[in-house]
């Protein structure tokens, strides 16, 4: 079912419009603080809101949480600790009235589709990361929500775990084909995650997209900011090469990008996607440039760095702790370098 | 170098009353004020056998569990309504603030006054002992419940009363009963103080009666059994408490 937000207010939205499409999902980032975890309660009747939210046609703003069938997935999972995996995922069911055989055959349906059927027993205590994770989805899936709110599933796991959870929640949205709100403050994982994204900063929806239209044309400075600004370039000429790839020149500088047969009018990447280092990283000579640090802020906990290479600006954005364990200062020249994967190409005008 | 171990809990008693045995027997202390342990077996028996000590202790058990119970339940209710109704708790607590911390027994005159040596002072005394510690358990036990629980239940489409009966309670309830395990051992030790001062029966007051006949070996014989009963009653608690949270 669509999801409408229209001009939502409150203590920490500054009048939110957001569209979901049925079956899709929408990314949504943003710095802490932004109210992205906000509009998700606001969303699920948590919090109290002027403005509109609709689920199909019908406004759900006079209907209590408990009646609004939306599933939360909330960041500390909010399992019941009192409760085993079979009764967390339970719950919703029985306060929906369910009972005995149809009770029993929805919990196992759930615990299947999430492949948690052996952890039926066990308390959350007793699950790692990645268990409580699936068990906390299949709890919110299981009395048949008709929209779905993340609020940072994954960002509590380490990254082979979220990765391969990532993975698994792409295919059962793809074939439950459940409208979604996934909160994230990583914008690889967003990019990954949503049909579009949406950049949420000052209590307000930025801008919604697909990743290029951000990256590309961003509606305003802090849609820019976020999304890399400074690190998208020109693209002066290209030269198709083998095996998907294409050499292009960007004011000065030659890099290897991704390469469909279309022509590439410019190239960006996010500035957490970028490597320094200060002695020659190993592995292969491909889109490894030299550069000198420029300009250094902090902005805890993360660091941006700003570097000249040739002639062009790039910004490099890193944790406090990666920073300082490079020891770079301004002055310093360092090694910059861009995986292939990082690289977005526009390869005709939005 | 090889450590001692750790003795089974039975053998520090057992070797605790084999001194005091010996203590009495060879006359370190007069056996009529430390009668020895063995002579305080037959004196056991021989308070079975009249119905004055049975009596007391059925009196004195019976008002420590209906005080007990009335003063658990009301600081439960207020404790979960407070919990549940911040408007509610603000109106209340800064009355309970001023009238916890003053000692149940000081009460006693009082409620001597307004309700006489009789049963409704023992149950009075020991009601207000228990409701106040249960209530803040409570209270604290409901406000420690994590908020993104309370989320979860309701967005999961549960009522509030099925939040309150299946998230908040079972959440809380370690924290009760670890409030009414240290009230139950209270409860006991503030009835006796009542039963000495102003309740003619009791367990309390057969002790002082026997303080006045200088019967050392009854007075020891009800604070053996007293203190089993305090044992009894703090481990029925701790059982309740361990079977409510094995989830923890």
């Amino acid at each position: 079912m669509e999801v409408r937000v229209e001009g939502l207010e409150n203590f920490a939205l500054k009048g939110v419009d957001l569209t979901v499409g049925e079956g899709e999902v929408v990314a949504l980032v943003g710095p802490t603080g932004a109210g992205k975890t906000t509009l998700l309660n606001a969303i699920a009747g948590l919090v109290p809101y002027k403005g509109k939210v609709k689920i199909g046609q019908n406004p759900i703003d006079h209907l209590p949480p408990e009646r609004r069938q939306v599933g939360y997935l909330f960041q500390g999972l909010a399992l019941f600790p009192h409760m085993t995996v079979w009764e967390n995922v339970a719950f919703g069911l029985k306060a929906k009235g369910l009972k005995g055989q149809a009770l029993e055959q929805r919990v196992e349906e759930v615990l299947e589709l999430l492949r948690i059927s052996h952890l039926r027993g066990r308390y959350p205590k007793d699950l790692s990361g990645g268990e409580a994770q699936r068990v906390a989805l299949g709890r919110t899936l299981a009395p048949w929500p008709r929209v779905l709110l993340l609020d940072e599933p994954f960002s509590k796991l380490d990254l082979r775990t979220s990765k391969y959870l990532r993975t698994e929640f792409k295919r059962l949205q793809r074939s439950l084909k459940i409208t979604t709100i996934f909160v994230t403050h990583n914008v690889t994982e967003a990019f990954e995650m949503g049909d579009r994204v949406a950049l949420m900063a000052e209590g307000k929806i930025q801008q919604v997209g697909i990743p290029e239209e951000l990256m590309f044309k961003p509606s305003n400075d802090l849609v820019s900011r976020y999304f890399g600004g400074p690190n998208v370039f020109e693209c002066r000429s290209f030269t198709p090469l083998d095996s998907g790839l294409a050499q292009v020149d960007v004011g000065g500088l030659l890099l290897l990008v991704p390469y469909t047969g279309k022509k590439i009018t410019r190239i960006s990447f996010l500035p957490w996607n970028v490597h320094l280092s200060k002695d020659p990283p190993p592995g292969p000579n491909v889109n490894r440039l030299m550069g000198a640090v420029e300009k250094v802020e902090h902005d805890p906990p993360f660091v941006r760095v700003e570097l000249t290479v040739g002639p062009k600006r790039i910004l490099v954005e890193m944790e406090e702790e990666t920073y300082n364990h490079l020891g770079l200062r301004p002055k310093d020249h360092a090694y910059v370098v861009l995986p292939l994967r990082a690289i977005r190409t526009l390869e005709s005008e939005l | 170098m090889r450590r001692l171990k750790a003795p089974n809990a039975f053998i520090p008693v057992i070797v605790a009353f084999s001194a005091w045995e010996v203590a009495s027997r060879v006359g370190l202390k007069e056996a009529i004020l430390l009668p020895p342990p063995s002579d305080l077996l037959w004196t056991f028996l021989w308070l079975l056998k009249g119905k004055e000590f049975l009596w007391a202790l059925v009196k004195s058990s019976l008002r420590v569990l209906i005080g007990l119970s009335l003063g658990a339940s009301v600081g439960f209710a207020f404790g979960v309504l407070m919990g549940l109704k911040e408007t509610l708790d603000r109106w209340l607590s800064p009355i309970f603030s001023l009238l916890y911390p003053i000692p149940s027994l000081g009460w006693l005159p009082l409620l001597l006054i307004w309700l006489g040596p009789g049963e409704g002072l023992s149950v009075a005394l020991i009601f207000i002992c228990s409701m106040f510690p249960v209530l803040y358990n409570t209270l604290t036990g409901i406000r420690g419940v994590p908020r993104e629980l309370l989320y979860a239940s309701k967005v999961l489409g549960a009522s509030p009363l099925r939040t309150l009966k299946e998230v908040l309670l079972p959440l809380a309830l370690p924290q009760i009963l670890t409030g009414l395990r240290l009230e139950a051992g209270m409860a006991w030790r503030v009835l006796l103080a009542a039963e000495m001062i102003a309740i003619p029966t009791g367990i309390g007051a057969l002790m002082w009666k026997a303080e006045s006949l200088m019967r050392v070996d009854v007075i020891l014989v009800c604070l053996g059994v007293l203190s089993f009963l305090c044992f009894a009653f703090e481990r029925s608690f701790l059982w309740l408490e361990r079977r409510f949270t094995r989830w923890r």
